[in-house]
């Protein structure tokens, strides 16, 4: 593209042929107020703040509006010169005679030296009718939700017929960008849910998965982003000085062939709103551990601050312990981290309040290493520690004063006593539970979950880190309820085993698996489907199944299912089962 | 060189095989030509002492068919055993009991009771009921004594070949007598004693044409419910089709026209029941995990013990209803 | 003399096998009667095996395999609950007594349900009596006796 050089307060600048003052003026540094003017949009001087001063050849200058001012060779702007300042100031004048003193007007105001606007209203309309917002709906949105409706004095800016649109997508792109703020959005959901913000901003378009999410790198949120709703937009495509945006990125598949693989899925945090005693999602400042950990994270919604609902510091905070854990009409075991992180939640709880803090347990079960000690030092810190099982939280709506806060119901069994214990926030303990897909995911692995959903282990105490399945390991939570040092240790050894593995180059195979004899097959095909392994695959030239003995485990449920007796359970054959039963039985 | 002799013979049979083998056509002339005919109760008049008379070994090949379930069976099974060099159990009956071999499900008692007492046929108050013997003015008749229960030819008898189905194939009794004039004529060896002749170690399904893929059955229906579709496998339909848990060698005639296999030519090789077989495919193949759900599956199962013993009763683990 | 049944019993390698090794190493007492054929998976015991142990005399059979969802070989144990249902049915059809059949699930941890199971399914077994074959083998003797008694 064509350079050509152009003059601003004196300094020289080469900029693309066809580009405008304004912005030749900001890559310079100098700074021009406007009000109208958006980076990635045609520029429509409506506001006509940005008044420079042009000099050309020859001697003459005139006021020209930066924004839509194209520059040219030779160019001279001068940008605070007195005839520019008094341009400014009387187009500004003539805004806020039409307009309220919204701050920003205001604030130019001030700048420019204006102490009193010539022209005065009391109007508290506050649109200077710049059109920002319907030309960001038309050419960059593309929603075409909004335009210019009635002219003269009673110009102002809506969707069509005032009335609901349509075509709104509720982006919320106008209200963002409007000056004054005469655009709003409306809050529909009113409830302020400190806690379900897991996400760098909640309903950005572009997040980041989750913080330490690897790799760190934001994502595009299709429900949220403009561009799916009406192909417009590209801001981001804009701005991104490194073009990274791909609006084509799609969900990939990868294959990757690997020679281990170690599941560390981990583990759902339990729902505790199907316990309706403890009004989890019915009182807001009823909240789960988790969402307890999210609000105390100082980069959290909240800063890190422990707030209730109202924004207010709590006075009161009771732990219940073992929401859905020891249950039996949740889950029977113990999750095993609880009774520490709950610990932890009062010494946080104690160092960043003054609220009292209430422990309701069943049992204390501070087994590790330090564990007990931490659970001493908590006591010096003044926490108060109930034996006894929550059993109840109800709203106080007793007394005046009090509305909006609980009540937690317990029985003390070590002083025998039925109690009440008012408090601000409730911090519920949840469960750690299997992740809901465990059988799903155990399923396209092979490797099998136990009654509660964790995947099992080869064996207890011999092999805690394998699976049925050669070369498939278990790390963490996955496997059950644990803390992280186990979680770790185990993960190394995940890691460990599935080294050896590699290391060795080969598998050592079980003796026991199947074989099916081909002179006896006739590709019935009945067996095909036994297979937990899919081991088992039909070969369609010779048109017999053929087990895959490297993927087999032995149980025989294909020998049992062949109508043929085409296929021998290696070293439990059924010629041994029935020389069993007759040595037996003679 | 005189010729060899061949002696065909009916136990508990329908007569199918007897004439199974004069289908065999044209072949049946070489059959003449080649052997000598001594004994074929079906086809010509001969007498048991004619066998009697006969040295041990004296017939080159006999082919026997029909189960074992009276005095009269056993008795000629034991004598044509003596007479004969080769001794083949000849079609389902012989092999695994068949038809005949239902009478498993039941005793002597009832089908008696039932054929000559309570049988709607009869007129009420019928009471005659053949006795073993019977005083006449020439002397006693012996008339044979009905087994309890219906035997094969291998388990009363030493058997030194088979030829399955129901009737065998004409195909394969013509290859088998090739077979045979070979062995005879050109001193090729003989089959290891107890080899399964006139069909394979595969199963039905080998020959079957039908596509077949993974099974996961549902419900079972039976061949009338509905129209079958032609290419695709009669199980994944939801037949119960003993296809697969049954020795090929009849060119899947019935699967072709729409008919699931009913088991006639016998267990395969490597299996000891095969009505226990096919149950453990089929049960293997219920799409549902659920005990109730299969319970309900599997009574959609028409007769199941007819249906997968249909042939194999007698010859099954259990032989008989106990 | 009393009765004392004779009972094959199939237990699965990983579950119930490990819990009746259980229940001998915790010096649990259970009834003899049980003779163990181990099998890799509840899903390998065939029908067949279980009309064989009838056949070759077995009073009842005992198939244990581990409980749904916790199989080692992830649903082994859904393919021996549909064979046994099946089996069932077999033997009713057989004039045996469908009970002479159970299937069980036990764990590995289940050392005392094990030893439970045993003793009541013995019990019943020997509340249901001997399982006597009718005619099964063949015996030429018997056969030819009956024959010179039908005057031959």
């Amino acid at each position: 593209m064509d350079k050509v050089k152009v003059t601003i307060d004196g300094q020289q600048i080469e900029v693309d042929d066809g580009s405008y003052v304004l912005e030749a003026a900001k890559s310079l540094g100098i700074e021009i107020p406007t009000l109208c003017y958006y980076p990635y949009m045609a520029p429509y001087a409506a506001c006509r703040i940005c008044c420079v001063e042009a000099h050309g050849v020859g001697g003459w200058s005139k006021i020209v509006t930066a924004c839509n001012y194209p520059v040219w060779d030779g160019l001279e702007i001068y940008t605070d010169t007195p005839r520019v300042i008094n341009a400014r100031r009387t187009n500004l004048e003539m805004l806020m005679a039409n307009c309220a003193p919204v701050p920003v007007l205001h604030r130019l105001a001030q700048q420019l030296g204006i102490t009193e606007p010539r022209w005065k209203t009391d109007t508290n309309y506050t649109c200077i009718l710049c059109g920002l917002c319907v030309r960001i709906c038309d050419e960059v949105v593309g929603a075409h939700a909004l335009a210019f409706i009635n002219r003269g004095a009673k110009r102002d800016v809506s969707t069509p017929f005032q009335l609901d649109s349509e075509s709104c997508i509720l982006c919320g792109a106008c209200a963002k960008n409007c000056p004054t703020g005469y655009i709003k959005m409306e809050e529909i959901e009113n409830r302020y849910i400190v806690h379900k913000e897991m996400n760098l901003s909640p309903n950005a378009a572009i997040t980041l998965p989750f913080r330490q999410a690897v790799p760190n790198v934001p994502q595009i949120v299709r429900e949220n982003c403009i561009h799916y709703k009406t192909g417009g937009c590209m801001v981001c495509a804009k701005v991104c000085p490194k073009d990274c945006i791909d609006y084509g990125d799609r969900p990939k598949f990868e294959e990757v062939e690997v020679g281990a693989v170690v599941v560390a899925t981990g583990f759902d945090s339990f729902d505790p709103s199907p316990m309706k005693q403890y009004g989890y999602g019915k009182y807001p400042n009823v909240i789960s551990s988790e969402e307890f950990e999210v609000m105390n994270n100082a980069a959290g919604p909240t800063g890190g601050k422990i707030v209730m609902e109202n924004g207010e510091e709590p006075r009161a905070i009771a732990i219940l312990h073992c929401i859905g854990s020891r249950d039996h009409d949740y889950h029977k075991y113990c999750s095993r981290v609880c009774c520490m992180y709950s610990l932890k939640f009062s010494h946080l709880v104690k160092e960043k309040t003054s609220a009292e803090v209430y422990q309701l347990y069943i049992d204390m079960r501070a087994f590790g290493k330090g564990y007990e000690e931490f659970y001493e030092r908590i006591l010096d810190e003044g926490v108060n520690v109930i034996r006894g099982k929550g059993a109840e939280v109800v709203p106080s709506g007793y007394r005046q004063h009090e509305e909006g806060h609980l009540i937690v119901r317990c029985e003390d069994t070590l002083i025998g006593k039925y109690r009440e214990i008012p408090v601000d926030m409730v911090i519920l303990s949840t469960a750690l539970e299997a992740r809901q897909d465990a059988k799903e995911f155990g399923r396209k692995l092979n490797i099998s979950t136990g009654a509660d959903g964790w995947f099992i282990e080869a064996h207890p105490k011999l092999a805690p880190v394998s699976t049925t399945t050669e070369g498939i390991f278990l790390a963490g939570a996955c496997q059950g309820a644990k803390d992280i040092p186990d979680s770790v240790a185990q993960g190394g050894a995940a890691a460990a085993q599935a080294m050896k593995l590699m290391a060795q180059g080969e598998v050592m195979m079980d003796a026991a698996y199947a074989v099916i004899d081909e002179a006896f097959c006739s590709g019935c095909k009945m067996c095909n489907d036994m297979c937990p392994y899919t081991a088992i695959t039909f070969d369609d030239a010779k048109k017999v199944s053929v087990v895959n003995s490297a993927l087999c485990k032995g149980c025989g449920t294909c020998v049992a299912a062949c109508p043929a007796g085409a296929i021998m359970a290696r070293n439990f054959t059924d010629e041994q089962i029935y020389a069993q039963i007759e040595g037996m039985l003679s | 060189m005189a010729k060899p002799k061949l002696a065909i013979y009916w136990a508990a049979s329908c007569g199918g095989c007897d004439i199974a083998i004069l289908d065999i056509e044209a072949k049946i002339l070489e059959v003449a030509d080649f052997f000598d005919l001594v004994f074929w109760p079906c086809a010509m008049d001969f007498k048991y002492d004619d066998v009697r008379k006969m040295q041990d070994k004296e017939i080159t090949l006999t082919l026997f068919n029909g189960a074992i379930r009276s005095d009269e069976n056993y008795e000629i099974a034991k004598l044509l055993r003596e007479k004969s060099v080769v001794l083949c159990a000849f079609g389902s009956c012989a092999s695994e009991g068949c038809i005949p071999g239902l009478a498993n499900f039941t005793d002597k008692q009832t089908i008696m009771d039932y054929v000559y007492k309570t049988s709607p046929s009869l007129e009420p108050g019928n009471n005659v009921v053949p006795q073993t013997e019977v005083k006449v003015f020439e002397g006693t008749l012996h008339i044979p004594n009905l087994w309890n229960t219906v035997r094969t030819l291998p388990q009363v008898v030493d058997v030194d070949y088979i030829i399955p189905g129901c009737p065998p194939q004409s195909n394969q009794i013509a290859a088998v007598i090739d077979a045979v004039v070979d062995i005879l004529k050109n001193g090729k060896p003989l089959p290891p004693k107890g080899t399964v002749l006139g069909a394979s170690d595969k199963c039905c399904c080998d020959e079957c044409k039908r596509k077949r893929d993974v099974k996961k059955i549902k419900k079972f229906i039976r061949p009338f419910e509905i129209v079958t579709d032609p290419e695709i496998c009669l199980m994944e339909q939801g037949m119960v089709c003993l296809g697969p848990a049954t020795r090929s060698g009849c060119g899947a005639k019935c699967v072709a026209a729409g008919v699931p296999c009913r088991g006639c030519y016998g267990l395969p090789s490597n299996i000891r029941d095969q009505g226990a077989k096919m149950a453990s495919a089929l049960a293997s193949v219920i799409d549902s995990i659920d005990e109730a759900e299969v319970e309900r599956i599997l009574d959609t199962v028409a007769d199941p013990l007819g249906t997968f013993y249909r042939f194999s009763l007698p010859a099954s683990l259990l032989r008989r209803v106990q | 003399m009393s009765f004392e049944p004779r009972i094959v019993g199939f237990l699965c390698n990983w579950c119930s096998y490990t819990g009746a090794d259980l229940a001998g190493t915790a010096r649990m007492k259970y009834a003899p009667n049980v003779m163990t054929v181990r099998v890799m998976c509840s899903g390998r015991v065939d029908p067949a095996f279980v009309l064989d142990s009838f056949r070759a005399g077995a009073d009842g059979v005992l198939v244990c395999g581990c409980h749904f969802g916790d199989c080692h070989y992830v649903e082994g144990n859904h393919k021996c609950m549909r064979r046994i249902a099946i089996t069932k049915r077999i033997l009713k059809g057989m004039g045996i007594q469908p009970e002479r059949l159970r299937l069980e699930w036990v764990s590995a941890s289940e050392g005392a349900r094990f030893q439970e199971v045993v003793d009541s399914f013995t019990e019943e077994i020997r509340a249901l009596g001997p399982m006597r074959l009718k005619e099964w083998a063949f015996i030429p003797e018997q056969v030819e006796a009956a024959a010179a008694a039908h005057g031959e």
